[in-house]
């Protein structure tokens, strides 16, 4: 059915931080659109400085993360035909930020913890010569992990975070994706796995899989970075025969 | 009313962090100079994430016949031999250890079956040579340079926008920004500033940029003094989305027709075999059994026998054809081309073609393994941009450099695809790596406090006004016009009016009214944002209207054939005198001999190929 000519509302957060709250809005719809769009009209036709951050209105860039009627989404990837389908008739369409992260304006919030955080990560280290030789299915397994868009999506779902605040202790499910792929890069040499265990506290992923559930990459977070990388810290520090390998060759186990 | 700054003293300054911007930072950081890098996004956000097919290189590992003479012909005939012969030369020479370094930093390209970077085939190219990953390639780029750049030292300042350049005497020696957060303003002194801003495709409606290309780069070039050169090509890629509306645009990857992608009209017709032009005759299938052979040889992994379909022709041509086909009556339903990958079946689709996949069925409900997808036009990319020293990326205004999109040069009247994120690459390390050096001769300038606050005055020009039109709307109509009157046909009509609509929207600008909070807001932004897509629309204009021929991304009704005498040695230049946007001609450069030797060399090779697969040419 088209939405075309329909009339529809809208209930958005507004303003900053302890004082901001929902305002309500009203717009005619058009055929094919997302919720970006919708979000762009207000701004364009009734409140200018409407703050909403977006970049590419493709799905590419991860910019326009936000809780659409409760769910964390890409607002420029979820089609208002959807949305309208979900939501009551006659009722608004309800727009928030991301609630982990702190609010800076309407549908912006800050997001900066995830560059401090990615920035404490070491970089791959691999053969000083060019042309690595590695092939299609080494490559497959740490390609996955880099199609993440870095929406942060995750974080903002994840109980760790979202519920118990542990900033200080856990690197979060982006982060913890992005360790996936350096420590299975088939050609990278660096050890990461104490700062696993410590300082990204990957122990305290307790796997309920919200991450997963709500990544737009349909990455296996869960599955295939966190559980691979909760192994390895098992290995390291639970396994005897690992640690007596380690100790002997002073060399890395490979997987 | 006196307006507090901060101030920030740098070797090296890059402006943008796309990957031209990300590498030219890398470069300078590693070269020893104190870099900062300004970003109007969050770091990894820029436009480069959605470049899609490749990144071209002459590495031959997918084809032992490729080379860096043929990635240079090919290069230059693509660009209808407008383009600067001693950047193209860089370029294919430098662009294989460029990727090569990207997979040291953690690219993770597609792989060839002997382990190597894969390659794939892309328009104008005549061996495969774009290095991928799947048709996210740019999202690959940009994070590997990301991750490479933040363990290099460099400042980071995410969501600043710079809208003025500091200048002392004839050089550059800074920039003033504000914040996109709290509307902070911030003046840095710098020895060199380096240009990695990207685009101008916002001034159209219907684009594939993301919407930071508002030409902030092209325009602060202009404004500092800075010559610019090719504004009037503005390539239209051939396939964008056309339906629903409000995903008219956005790109499909030229990967597909890489991996063997028809073009058809509303008959069923594989209409490019009649698009053929003089200057490619030869080069492309001539029959649908030669084009299909070529796929099914690609497809398995063997060196193409035969010649490439003629979907692969390069995207001016494409455009053309699209738009024409359409003015014919037979286009689709929603005024586009069919575009059918569906006989390479679907796991073949989803392993190389997994973002158009995915992005059909999310948004227009077609499932690309199963139906054709309806494509059109839209503007990609600008060819024209600063003017820069081949070697050192330095414009014509002394520590100032650019590259990337906003610099020109390199693509001439067209580019080819993928031979972007290697100009990212190749020329962000050179504009880097001499900004840094230059740097190291130089005292830190004196930030000069009138030109900041005269900066400043302009920023918070649009709160002067109490109550007038919403920004975005003007924008949104800016937008419109360009599209109707300075798009893929122009005449000179239609032209001249938009000469006249521009001076209109300069003055409605003026009276754009953002409301009253300087946090994050996105109408204060866009309201100063209208200054420059003002400024880069005329500029634009002004050199389409005066190119009367088609050439490449140029194409005027009122003189459709290329102007080989005049116009196919001649170059626009568009510079700032006074306050007001001027244009003069200048002639192309004369190519060295030795290059001159290669091209030949390869067009015989070209001719002997052509000869073996077509017989009667």
């Amino acid at each position: 059915m088209s939405l075309k000519g329909k009339i529809q509302k809208f209930t958005i957060t507004r303003g900053e931080g302890e004082t901001a709250e929902l305002a309500d809005y009203e717009i005619e719809l058009d055929e094919g659109m997302v919720v970006l769009d919708c979000v762009h009209r207000i701004q364009h036709e009734q409140e200018p400085d409407l703050a909403v951050r977006w970049n590419c209105k493709a799905g590419k860039c991860g910019s326009c993360s936000a809780e659409i009627n409760g769910r964390p989404r890409l607002m420029c990837m979820t089609r208002m035909s959807d949305v309208v389908d979900e939501t009551e008739d006659g009722k608004p369409i309800e727009i928030r930020p991301m609630k982990a992260f702190p609010h800076v304006k309407d549908l912006v919030t800050d997001v900066s913890w995830n560059y401090e955080m990615a920035q404490k990560i070491k970089p791959i280290n691999g053969p000083d010569e060019m042309n690595w030789e590695f092939n299609q299915n080494e490559a497959d397994r740490v390609q996955q992990f880099r199609e993440c868009i870095e929406c942060f999506l995750c974080v903002n779902t994840c109980h760790v975070l979202r519920d118990h605040s542990l900033f200080d202790e856990f690197a979060g499910p982006r982060n913890l994706v992005r360790l996936a792929q350096y420590e299975m890069h088939p050609l990278d040499q660096e050890d990461r796995i104490p700062e696993i265990k410590k300082e990204f506290g990957v122990e305290y992923c307790n796997i309920t899989r919200c991450c997963t559930e709500v990544c737009p990459a349909g990455i296996q977070i869960t599955d295939d970075a966190i559980i691979q990388l909760k192994e390895r810290v098992v290995d390291r520090y639970y396994d005897p025969l690992q640690r007596i390998w380690r100790t002997l060759t002073r060399q890395k186990v490979r997987y | 009313m006196t307006e507090d700054y901060k101030k920030y003293e740098y070797d090296v300054i890059v402006i943008g962090a796309g990957g031209a911007g990300l590498r030219a930072a890398i470069e300078a950081a590693r070269s020893g100079a104190k870099t900062a890098i300004i970003t109007k996004s969050l770091l990894g956000k820029a436009h480069t994430v959605m470049a899609e097919g490749g990144c071209a290189a002459a590495l031959q590992n997918a084809d032992p016949r490729d080379g860096w003479k043929v990635h240079f012909h090919d290069t230059m005939k693509g660009s209808k031999w407008l383009a600067n012969w001693q950047m193209a030369e860089y370029h294919a020479k430098e662009a294989p250890d460029r990727v090569r370094e990207l997979e040291q930093w953690g690219a993770v390209f597609d792989r060839t079956p002997k382990n190597l970077i894969n390659q794939r085939n892309f328009g104008g190219h005549t061996f495969p040579r774009l290095a991928h990953v799947g048709d996210a390639t740019g999202l690959e780029l940009i994070r590997t340079l990301q991750e490479r750049g933040i363990h290099e030292g460099i400042d980071i300042f995410m969501e600043y926008t710079v809208r003025h350049l500091l200048k002392e005497g004839d050089r550059v020696t800074g920039c003033v920004a504000y914040t996109r957060v709290d509307g902070d303003f911030h003046a840095f002194s710098a020895k060199s500033v380096v240009l990695a801003t990207g685009g101008i495709t916002r001034v159209w409606s219907v684009c594939s940029g993301s919407w930071e290309y508002t030409g902030d780069g092209h325009a602060l070039a202009l404004w500092a003094g800075a010559e610019l050169r090719d504004m009037e090509f503005v390539q239209f890629h051939p396939t964008g989305m056309v339906w629903p509306p409000s995903v008219r645009g956005i790109l499909v990857t030229e990967g597909v027709r890489g991996e063997g992608g028809r073009l058809t009209n509303s008959e069923g017709d594989r209409f490019m075999f009649d698009y053929v032009p003089e200057m490619f005759a030869g080069d492309h299938a001539e029959t649908i059994e030669e084009s299909d052979q070529w796929v099914e040889e690609i497809v398995s992994g063997k060196l193409a026998t035969v010649r490439r379909p003629p979907e692969l022709l390069t995207r001016d041509v494409v455009s053309k054809a699209i738009n024409s086909e359409v003015k014919a009556g037979r286009g689709s339903p929603h005024g586009g081309a069919f575009l059918d990958i569906s006989h390479r079946g679907e796991e073949a689709i989803l392993k190389k073609l997994p973002s158009m996949h995915h992005q059909f069925k999310e948004l227009a409900g077609v499932d690309i393994s199963k139906e054709p997808m309806e494509v059109g036009p839209t503007a990609h990319y600008v060819m024209g941009g600063v003017i820069v020293n081949a070697e050192s990326q330095e414009t014509t205004i002394s520590g100032l450099y650019a590259c990337g999109e906003v610099a020109s040069g390199l693509h001439g009247a067209n580019r080819l695809g993928g031979n972007s994120l290697s100009d990212l690459i190749v020329f962000g390390k050179r504009a880097g790596e001499f900004a840094a050096k230059r740097s190291k001769d130089l005292a830190q300038p004196v930030i000069d406090d009138s030109q900041v606050k005269s900066a400043i005055t302009d920023m918070l020009e649009p709160f002067n006004n109490e109550g007038g039109e919403n920004p975005g709307l003007i924008y949104d109509e800016l937008r419109e016009m360009m599209q109707a009157k300075v798009g893929i046909i122009r005449t000179k009509d239609e032209l001249d009016e938009a000469i006249e609509d521009l001076k209109t929207f300069d003055t409605r600008r003026k009276s754009a009214y953002p409301g009253s909070s300087r946090k994050y807001n996105s109408g204060w932004h866009q309201a100063l944002d209208l200054k420059n897509m003002v400024d880069v629309s005329y500029v634009a204009t002004l050199a389409a209207l005066t190119r009367e021929e088609s050439r490449g991304g140029h194409t005027r009704d009122d003189f459709p054939v290329p102007d080989d005498e005049y116009w196919g040695e001649t170059l626009n230049i568009i510079y700032m005198e006074d306050g007001e946007i001027k244009i003069r001609q200048e002639a192309k450069e004369e190519m060295r001999d030795d290059l001159k030797d290669a091209i030949n060399e390869v067009k015989a090779m070209i001719a002997e190929r052509a000869a073996e697969a077509g017989g009667e040419n």
